[in-house]
């Protein structure tokens, strides 16, 4: 391939591979996606190839890249809800949580101890989804088909529930400033408890299917081996941090949003390969099934949004009676609330690892910078050592270990 | 976090150990910030990375943002934690435009936490802030050939405006 | 732009056509007469719409996932709504395989070469689905960094709108797909949406159409 058929849309030359081929053998540079059925979302990946093995891979990423930040700057804090959660599309409670926390940080609000239960209960049955898509799809690439049609299955019963307490399956804008935008309806918990039960016992299913599979293990089984001092140098958090041995997980280390209430374990693996992800999301799902059980047998009375009405809608009720509340639902809405000047980071533990929101308010109704440190984007720094000096076959494998999310890494 | 008290002691050791760097410290809503001197801010990570009771050896983020009209006008961020007492430094420097059509330049921090990378390839993608000693600066989410910083507060949100019936007339056959 | 409806012509048609039919069953119908009729009421009439009607119940579609509208795209293959009943299971990776384009996601300015090339690769007859609301306008974004609906640079058969739509709302959007499939009896995007001269300037290795 000539150097300017290597300029596709980008206009941009690659240097040649570093080592001289022998005589007898030629480098083959390809080009791995952005339409490609195994990357996970539009990622591109110039790949060297010495035969089947992998020389070196360069993502290219940028090819969902929406502005969100951009257009972020352009709306009040309650408009930027909605256009935050698309980032990483599978983590969407996630991305809202983080913003919302951030933005509740400089507006230094108390969320009351309801909307953060039922924070939780959501963020956690959403990182039962993102995991579940993500089984599903990496199963798919590594050929056990049918594990995706189960995954998927589940995958719906989640979604029946967002859909049940908020209305909307995906990108829900549950998650608000101060709390959260609408109570559980009736019946829910038990739904969502029902769902715990059947989760768990699906999983068993999972694993009894993948776990001590031949084709799976010699798949996964030291494959895509980082040492965990290098992860920490790259940045890396999230389950493939934990499947290297490190134990780090902010809902344990740096609890926010009453998970210290909770008794769950963190998994960690040992040797830290693409077998050992596999195995930590797994259990990571039956863990959140736990937090999720816990969180709705304890789940206590109260509001389910902050009372402060500067800053939440007061409810409909009141709009007929009270004058004051009238005039806060009308500047609310028009303008919204205003937060003071400062700028606060925040992160949260998301489906990949820490999900950090950065405002930067200046005092007006909208916000000057919101910047998401996403997982995925930082994760992806360590797919070349992965996958360099391994096969093609096992790039996909750490592809789908990884757990890329585009919209994340793209913003 | 480091309480107030912590972050000026961090802040007086730090001026210590590398003159002139610490310009600032900000307490706000239980996050502490440091505010570094551009020049002298790859010897300040390196001192908080290095120093066995600092030991910030994570860097969680680096962001960057425009707070024009102030001057100065670009503010980039290191968000660095250090996950065996869980704490977390936000440390800042602020960089002044040029002016000219000049891009301000800061000093890369790859060799001391390789996963910069991405990130200021990102900042300067999106804010034209070049780093010195990064070994592959080159657009990373926009098209390579693009012009223009997306992030500034004067580069516009662009997109399409929206018709109504007052201004439909001014684009042409939009209805086809 | 008119759909073309297959061959429902009015009650002088159906009258002449009567005749014809008593003609031939008769023997008296002969010779280029004959001709014209077999070619005009069996082979070509019947002969289209089947052709339409197997096309259309069996729409490949590509696997093109941009976005969030990509997970829902994939959640119709799945047992609950079951793109198979359909037809549109198949998913081929390889453009040259696919008859349907399911735009499922937000158009960059990066990737919309891209896309144009993967519609060019298909081969005739090929359809275009713009699931979602970003690749039907700009959706909930509208700023420097999106084309604002695929149709700038693409012919789009059927939008979907939802941000991101139900599965139930794709299939639906399948299921029109396929009604004007088997309506519209000539092939050709060209043809289709009046867009002679659209080609690509200079010559063609292969001449179109070969």
């Amino acid at each position: 391939m000539s150097a300017e058929e290597r300029t596709i849309a980008t206009g941009v030359t690659v240097e040649p591979a570093q080592e001289a081929p022998a005589e007898s053998e030629e480098l083959l540079t390809i080009n791995f996606g952005p339409h490609h059925p195994a990357t996970h979302g539009v990622l591109r990946l110039l790949v060297t190839l010495r035969g089947e093995e992998v020389l070196d891979a360069h993502p290219y990423i940028g090819y969902v890249h929406t502005g969100i930040e951009k257009s972020c700057e352009d709306k009040s804090y309650w408009k930027v809800i909605p256009l935050v959660e698309r980032m990483d599309y599978l983590a969407y409670y996630f991305n809202a949580m983080a913003f919302c926390m951030a933005v509740e940080r400089l507006l230094d609000e108390e969320v009351p101890a309801r909307a953060q239960y039922l924070r939780v209960i959501h963020c956690e049955l959403n990182r039962i989804h993102s995991h579940l898509v993500w089984l599903g799809t990496s199963a798919l690439d590594l050929g056990a088909i049918s594990i995706f049609w189960y995954c998927f299955r589940e995958r719906d019963k989640v979604l029946d529930l967002f859909e049940y307490s908020s209305g909307q399956r995906m990108h829900t804008r549950y998650v608000q400033v101060g709390g959260v935008i609408e109570d559980i309806p009736a019946g829910w918990a038990e739904k969502a408890l029902a769902f715990t039960y059947e989760m768990e016992e699906r999983v068993g299913q999972y694993e009894a299917m993948l776990d001590r599979n031949e084709i799976f293990l010699q798949r996964t089984k030291h494959v895509g081996i980082v040492p965990e001092q290098r992860l920490l140098a790259l940045g890396v958090t999230g389950p493939l941090l934990r499947a290297a041995g490190n134990p780090w997980d902010l809902r344990k280390a740096a609890p926010y949003s009453s998970y210290d209430d909770f008794d769950f374990r963190i998994p960690v693996g040992t040797v830290g390969d693409c077998y050992d992800r596999y195995r930590v999301r797994v259990a990571e799902i039956r863990e959140s099934c736990a937090i999720v059980r816990q969180a709705i047998e304890g789940l206590p009375e109260g509001p389910y949004i902050t009372t402060n009405r500067k800053v939440a809608l007061p409810p409909r009720h009141e709009l007929a009676t009270s004058m004051e509340a009238l005039i806060h639902h009308f500047k609310l809405v028009t303008e919204g609330f205003r937060v003071p000047p400062g700028e606060a980071y925040l992160p949260i533990e998301g489906p990949r690892g820490e999900l950090g929101c950065f405002v930067v308010a200046d005092g007006s109704a909208k916000p000057a910078r919101v910047h998401m440190r996403d997982p995925s984007f930082v994760n992806l720094q360590a797919l070349r050592e992965m996958v360099v000096g391994g096969y093609v076959a096992d790039m996909i494998t750490n592809l789908a270990m990884l757990d890329p999310i585009l919209g994340g890494i793209d913003r | 976090m480091p309480d107030a008290t912590g972050l000026e002691l961090i802040a007086h050791d730090l001026g210590e150990q590398v003159p002139g760097s610490v310009t600032g410290t900000e307490h706000y809503r239980g996050i502490a910030t440091l505010i570094v001197d551009p020049g002298r801010v790859v010897a300040a990570l390196r001192w908080l990375r290095d120093t066995p009771n600092q030991a910030y050896a994570f860097l969680a983020s680096l962001h960057g943002s425009d707070y024009l009209p102030e001057s100065p006008r670009f503010g980039v961020h290191y968000e660095l934690l250090n996950m065996d007492r869980v704490e977390r430094l936000h440390v800042k420097a602020l960089l002044e435009e040029p002016g000219d059509g000049e891009l301000p330049e800061l000093d890369s921090c790859v060799e001391l936490f390789p996963t910069a990378d991405f990130q200021e390839r990102e900042l300067y993608d999106m804010f034209g802030i070049r780093f010195r000693g990064h070994p592959d600066l080159r657009r990373i989410l926009m098209p390579e050939e693009y012009e223009g910083w997306p992030q500034r507060r004067d580069f516009p949100v662009g997109g399409e405006p929206v018709l109504f019936t007052h201004n439909e007339h001014r684009t042409p056959r939009w209805y086809e | 732009m008119e759909i073309v409806r297959g061959h429902a012509g009015g009650p002088e048609d159906f009258r002449v056509r009567q005749l014809r039919a008593r003609d031939l069953l008769r023997g008296d119908l002969a010779g280029t007469d004959l001709e014209a009729h077999v070619e005009q009421s069996v082979l070509t009439t019947t002969f289209e719409r089947a052709v339409n009607w197997a096309r259309s119940n069996a729409l490949w579609p590509a696997t093109f996932g941009l976005a969030c509208c990509a997970i829902e795209m994939m959640s119709i293959v799945t047992a609950r709504y079951d793109s198979a009943r359909f037809g549109a299971e198949v998913f081929r990776a390889s453009p040259r395989q696919a008859d349907m384009l399911i735009l499922s996601g937000r158009v960059s300015i990066k990737m919309a070469p891209i896309i144009r090339r993967i519609y060019d690769q298909m081969l005739e007859p090929k359809w275009v689905i713009a699931m979602g609301a970003c690749s039907s306008s700009a959706g909930v974004f509208n700023n420097y960094a999106l084309v604002a609906g695929a149709d700038k640079f693409l012919p789009v058969d059927v939008h979907v709108p939802g941000c991101p739509p139900r599965p139930e709302s794709l299939i639906h959007g399948i299921l029109k797909l396929q009604r004007k499939v088997q309506g519209e009896p000539d092939l050709g995007w060209r043809t289709r949406y009046e867009a002679e001269g659209t080609e690509e300037v200079g010559e063609p290795a292969v001449p179109h159409g070969a």
